[in-house]
């Protein structure tokens, strides 16, 4: 072990996983070899599908556990479905999922409508926590979103008046 | 069941949803006792990750009891306390014999970059995570792990990925005696790591940030020396400055694709999203290391393209290493560091909210609002059996 000039007495542990006849140690793979036998392994007995799931094209089929959550559905599950017809290589595959997300916020919204709940923002945003400890982020956050919208609705009353014209 | 309710970016809600099942021989059902806001957690909190679905449940830092095992289960019993790693691993697949436990192949059927992780989008498997009452938890004979009699509960719950991750961040520095280790975020994983470069025997430890009170915390916390990069003009410069003109042995990227101090990555990166996130913090890295230094990335980043110099870690050697942390790997380990006293992670928790609350749980951990560091959650029926 090299000596270095400190005093670290006051660091409990300094050192204690330094291996120095192993220099530099970062024991990241156990190799054993197994990633040569590529899939072949004794599998773990597979889950049953019992809702949609949509699967990598970079793979064979399902893992032999997988989550069953929240399955596609509506307008964003058929974007789901065409982006996972391409690999995770493309960007064909990740840009509809995130089109895919911002539909899913309306659907959801639209769903808890339909069950008769109308849902807060204030509340599911945590402006309430915001204006607790911080009360000027909330108003400037506030500001700038009613800042946005006079900007949006002025420019298209101005448009509306310029076709008028 | 109570469970966070995730209902598009910035909004999230506590909801009432249904029981977990067992869906597989080797599942278990585990009853929550704490849970965690993760610093990653953040990136599908504000939509970054692509096929994070309205209705899932958040949730990979979380502790709990086993409520019900499946038929195939041996290594737990109803009743058991257990530390669940972040990641579900199978501990038959090529990756987990080789210890590689965050990259397991038989745990995400839809994408194959990334192994199964708990509440953390589709893109990582689908799963419902632990920010709830109850959790389905895969592969109960692999990850869990029996919490050890006495350890604290707070303890416990960040063994589950902040530990770890700051752990492997150092770990994978390749750090020597004496090393130069700059730590780019001063976040809960950030501050573990630098706390951990300590234990490889790094000679000097410096962390960067813009959050002044957390650059307060992880200079006591982590005893090391803490700057912030809005201070500094170019945090390269001062950098190189600081290391006697060569840069640092190791730079660690502890912060991913919410990095804030340059402001074509953040428009690009985090407001358009025409690359995966902003790579302020890994830019800086690759630029701050020394010629044949190691750079270690824990943060987390989207799945397509980051805009990073690539050709000066060619022309610089360096060696890059990352992934996500190898949890069921280092916990043995960890365990005797925190039982040992030389790591202490309850010091981290700064904030104990409600389940109930998870939406201002939420909003003060990603606006960084009464100084707080790292939240942790608490269920009702945690709550019931803990106060």
């Amino acid at each position: 072990m090299k000596t270095v000039n400190k005093n670290f007495e006051h660091i409990k542990g300094w050192g204690i996983d330094n291996v120095p006849d192993d220099e530099p140690n970062y024991p990241m793979k156990h190799n054993t070899g197994a990633d040569h036998n590529r899939i072949h392994w004794n599998r773990p007995e597979l889950q049953e599908e019992t809702v949609e799931i949509l699967k990598s094209t970079e793979r064979p089929g399902n893992s032999a556990v997988f989550g069953t959550v929240a399955p596609p559905k509506g307008l964003s599950g058929i974007l789901r479905r065409y982006a996972y017809k391409h690999s995770e290589n493309k960007y064909r595959h990740w840009l509809p999922l995130l089109l895919a997300d911002r539909i899913d916020v309306l659907e959801g919204t639209l769903s808890d409508l339909m069950k008769g709940r109308v849902p807060n923002p204030i509340a599911e945003r945590g402006w309430g926590a915001i204006w607790k400890h911080k009360p000027s982020l909330l108003v400037r956050k506030i500001l700038v979103r009613l800042s946005v919208f006079a900007a949006i609705g002025t420019f298209f009353v101005y448009k509306a008046k310029k076709s008028n014209s | 069941m109570l469970a966070m309710n995730y209902r598009g970016p910035f909004r999230v809600r506590a909801d009432e949803k249904p029981y977990p099942k067992i869906e597989h021989p080797e599942d278990a059902i585990v009853r929550v006792t704490r849970s965690c806001i993760c610093g990653s957690d953040l990136h599908i909190y504000h939509g970054m990750v692509p096929d994070t679905r309205v209705g899932t449940t958040f949730g990979h830092e979380f502790i709990g009891v086993v409520e019900e095992i499946g038929s195939e289960v041996h290594k737990l019993k109803v009743g058991d306390h257990v530390i669940v790693p972040f990641n579900i691993s199978c501990g038959k697949c090529a990756f987990c014999k080789q210890e590689l436990y965050g990259n397991c192949h038989e745990s995400n059927s839809e994408a194959t970059a990334v192994g199964g992780i708990y509440g953390y989008s589709h893109t990582a498997g689908g799963y419902d995570g632990g920010q709830a009452e109850y959790v389905r938890v895969p592969y109960a004979n692999v990850g869990p792990t029996i919490i050890p009699p006495g350890m604290d509960l707070d303890d416990a719950v960040l063994l589950t990925d902040v530990v770890p991750t700051g752990y492997q961040a150092a770990e994978m520095g390749g750090i020597k005696t004496g090393d130069t280790v700059v730590v780019f975020g001063a976040g809960p994983i950030g501050i573990m790591a630098a706390k951990c470069c300590w234990l490889f025997g790094a000679g000097r430890v410096i962390i960067i940030d813009n959050v002044e009170y957390r650059l307060e915390f992880a200079k006591n916390y982590s005893q090391c020396e803490a700057y912030n990069f809005d201070e500094m003009g170019d945090p390269v410069q001062f950098l190189k400055e600081a290391t006697d003109w060569l840069g640092a042995d190791v730079c660690i990227d502890a912060v991913g694709c919410e990095a804030s101090g340059n402001a074509m990555q953040t428009i690009t990166g985090r407001k358009a999203m025409v690359q995966a996130g902003s790579a302020t913090a890994l830019h800086w890295a690759i630029n701050s290391v020394k010629k044949g230094g190691i750079v270690s990335i824990v943060g987390v980043y989207g799945p397509t393209d980051n805009l990073v110099p690539i050709g000066n870690v060619v022309n610089k050697g360096i060696t890059v290493r990352a992934n996500q942390a190898s949890v069921k790997r280092l916990l043995p380990r960890l365990i005797e560091h925190v039982q040992a006293g030389r790591l202490n992670p309850k010091g981290l928790i700064t904030h104990r909210i409600p389940l109930e609350d998870v939406a201002d749980a939420y909003r003060i951990f990603s606006d960084k609002l009464d100084n707080c560091i790292k939240t942790v959650l608490i269920p009702p029926t945690a709550k019931a059996q803990f106060s």
